[in-house]
């Protein structure tokens, strides 16, 4: 039976995959994917606390998150449309215009 | 005596073999019926009353040369069909289709007819069916074509406005039974009220059971919503560029899926194995003549209704069929409510 | 039981294989396909701890939906490889560059201290007892308590989601004065 720390543990590493990502990749949407991968990790954590303590409240929360990330996902993609509309590329480093 | 395991392995590969069967013999009646309905006489060649023609085609589609277009992408090219059949078979796992047994007195104690017993099985179906849509945009995107990617973004586009109400149809029966086990579900449709009247949901829910066929049947991409291979636009839609036995398998999956949205059909709403004259060991007949019921009506809606206008079967979801829903659910939550289960 | 840790390694593996890739390889469809595996691997471990309603909602919501949504986009956008970084902007001061290394491996190491230390001795052996499993695992419990405790929690979010479909909506339009 795997324990509570063994959930922990996978659950960093996959956030700390994500959080790489964000940093490595220069696609607006593998970056939005990797901020995917972190709220998963999240929600890995807060199930397996919510098993540990006995509680239904950790399943609870996992619903509100997947509900916030499909709206991150459909407001985050419509700005990335927006942005490719305008300079044609999906490089966050074009977009510097505000960057003095 | 069987231990219970080899006994589930063996249910295990029966369903499967039976699925594959099923979408020859789907075959085999679609082409006789739609002879029967446009006065020809349908395959006649091959065997008595042609009854060897599927036979005929899994041989020749077997044999036929594997053709991959040279700007397709190649894994996704290859993975697209593998999911599409995948997802099919997938769904029936959490089917009932029959009570206990202990087949004939081989087994000490009875297993319930039904691959897996899961308590969410609605919500599996539901889950499995969602992931179909992956196969079919993938074989429109990779295959590298306009009309395999036309095609394709139809048919999800199609198959994600439909799955709403589809899910609001199913929760509608799940308010009235209470549960989330299919397995329960059929249990609470066994009797009858006023001792002739079968406790079938379809009574209490008929508007629910309209919109789940419908949404099925364009869930499915069957005609009259068959857009994603409407021949005379699209060719043949998403599986414009395949051939052989990938092409067998985007084929297998779609009758696959026919049988699949019937079988749940009957389970949620006509009651299952349920049904006069017939021991409960025997109920399995009585799912197999419900479901050959509703198969017959796909077929027969099929070769009757010509093909919506695109914009026309939007509209039907989003304005009609949704809504429909919607109302029939709220409806239902406040009968239960007043009256009690 | 042995067999739940073996499906947790192999569950495990999987979800960080397929999420190394993701972020690992340049086609972003690519991605968007692999982190579908990824998040079935995650619907498992959730089985193994005790929530089928979450893993079924997992497969339903993220890769039924949200990834559609994704894959959507990458096509439509018909998103190409993203380019190799300039080599010449790689260049920088190797004071920084091995600042950054020392740093990471010193995150990596206080972390797994972290994890390995503190949650031993926050929970003890940490393995999960077996109590109240069932009503854990019931959709009946969850929803008693979804449409009672977070009830108004419930209500904001259909408001957030109107929120965000309307700006979706709003930001994905063309403008015809601009184009």
């Amino acid at each position: 039976m795997a324990t509570l720390n063994d959930y922990l543990v996978l659950s960093a590493v996959l956030f700390t995959i994500g959080a790489a990502g964000v940093f490595l990749r220069r696609n607006l949407i593998t970056i939005l994917l990797a901020v995917e991968i972190m709220l998963n990790a999240v929600n890995l954590t807060f199930v397996a606390f919510g098993r540990f303590h006995g509680s239904v409240d950790g399943q609870i929360i996992v619903f509100f998150v997947m509900t916030v990330a499909a709206a991150e996902a459909a407001v985050g993609l419509a700005i990335v449309i927006a942005m490719f509309r305008h300079r044609g590329t999906l490089n966050p480093e074009a977009f510097k215009t505000l960057k003095w | 005596m069987i231990p219970i395991v080899v006994a589930q392995i063996a249910l295990l590969l029966f369903v499967f073999f039976m699925l594959l069967n099923s979408a020859a013999v789907m075959v085999y009646m679609e082409r006789k019926v739609a002879a029967l309905i446009q006065q020809r006489y349908g395959p006649y060649l091959v065997g008595p009353h042609g009854v060897l023609q599927p036979l005929a085609d899994i041989v020749k589609l077997l044999f036929k040369e594997e053709l991959r277009p040279k700007a397709a992408d190649r894994y996704l090219f290859v993975l697209a069909p593998i999911i599409s059949a995948a997802a099919a078979f997938a769904a029936f796992a959490v089917i009932p289709f029959g009570g206990d047994t202990t087949f004939f007195g081989l087994l000490e104690e009875p297993v319930p007819l039904q691959v897996a017993d899961v308590n969410v099985a609605v919500l599996v179906i539901f889950a499995v069916a969602s992931m179909s849509v992956y196969g079919i945009v993938l074989a429109g995107w990779s295959s590298n074509s306009k009309y395999s990617l036309l095609g394709a973004l139809r048919s999800s586009a199609q198959m994600i406005s439909y799955e709403l109400s589809y899910g609001l149809a199913l929760a509608s029966v799940l308010v009235v039974a209470g549960s989330l086990s299919l397995r329960d579900i059929v249990d609470t449709q066994a009797g009858y009220w006023w001792g002739f009247i079968p406790k079938w949901s379809i009574f209490l829910q008929p508007i629910g059971f309209f919109v789940f066929l419908t949404a099925g049947i364009a869930e499915t991409n069957r005609a009259p919503f068959d857009f994603p291979e409407a021949e005379q636009e699209l060719v043949a839609g998403y599986h414009t560029e395949y051939s052989s036995m990938s092409f067998a398998m985007f084929f297998l999956a779609e009758y696959v899926n026919m049988v699949t949205v019937s079988a749940v059909a009957t389970d949620l709403f006509l009651g299952g194995w349920h049904g006069p004259f017939l021991p409960e060991s025997w109920g399995w007949i009585w799912f197999l003549i419900k479901l050959s019921g509703l198969l017959f009506f796909y077929i027969w809606i099929r070769w009757t209704l010509p093909r919506y206008r695109y914009d026309q079967l939007m509209a039907f979801g989003w304005k009609v069929l949704l809504p429909l829903a919607v109302i029939n659910l709220l409806l239902t939550s406040a009968g239960v409510l007043y009256f009690g289960r | 039981m042995a067999g739940d840790l073996a499906f947790f390694y192999v569950f495990a593996a999987v979800a960080v294989g397929t999420s190394l890739l993701v972020i690992g390889q340049r086609n972003p469809i690519y991605s968007v396909l692999l982190l579908i595996a990824s998040f079935g691997a995650l619907a498992g471990l959730y089985v193994l701890l005790d929530a089928p309603f979450v893993a079924v909602t997992q497969i339903i919501v993220y890769a039924g939906a949200i990834m559609v949504l994704f894959l959507f986009v990458v096509m439509l956008l018909n998103a190409p490889r993203e380019e190799p970084i300039d080599p010449e902007r790689l260049v920088e001061p190797q004071g920084a560059r091995w600042f950054g290394a020392l740093l990471a491996v010193f995150l990596l190491v206080e972390l797994g201290w972290a994890v390995a230390r503190g949650s031993r001795a926050l929970f003890g052996r940490a393995s999960f007892d077996s109590v109240r499993v069932e009503q854990l695992s019931s959709v009946r419990f969850i929803g008693t308590v979804l449409y009672s405790d977070y009830a108004f929690a419930f209500e904001v979010t259909s408001i957030l989601i109107l929120v965000a479909m309307v700006g979706a909506v709003l930001l994905a339009r063309r403008h015809e004065k601009e184009v």
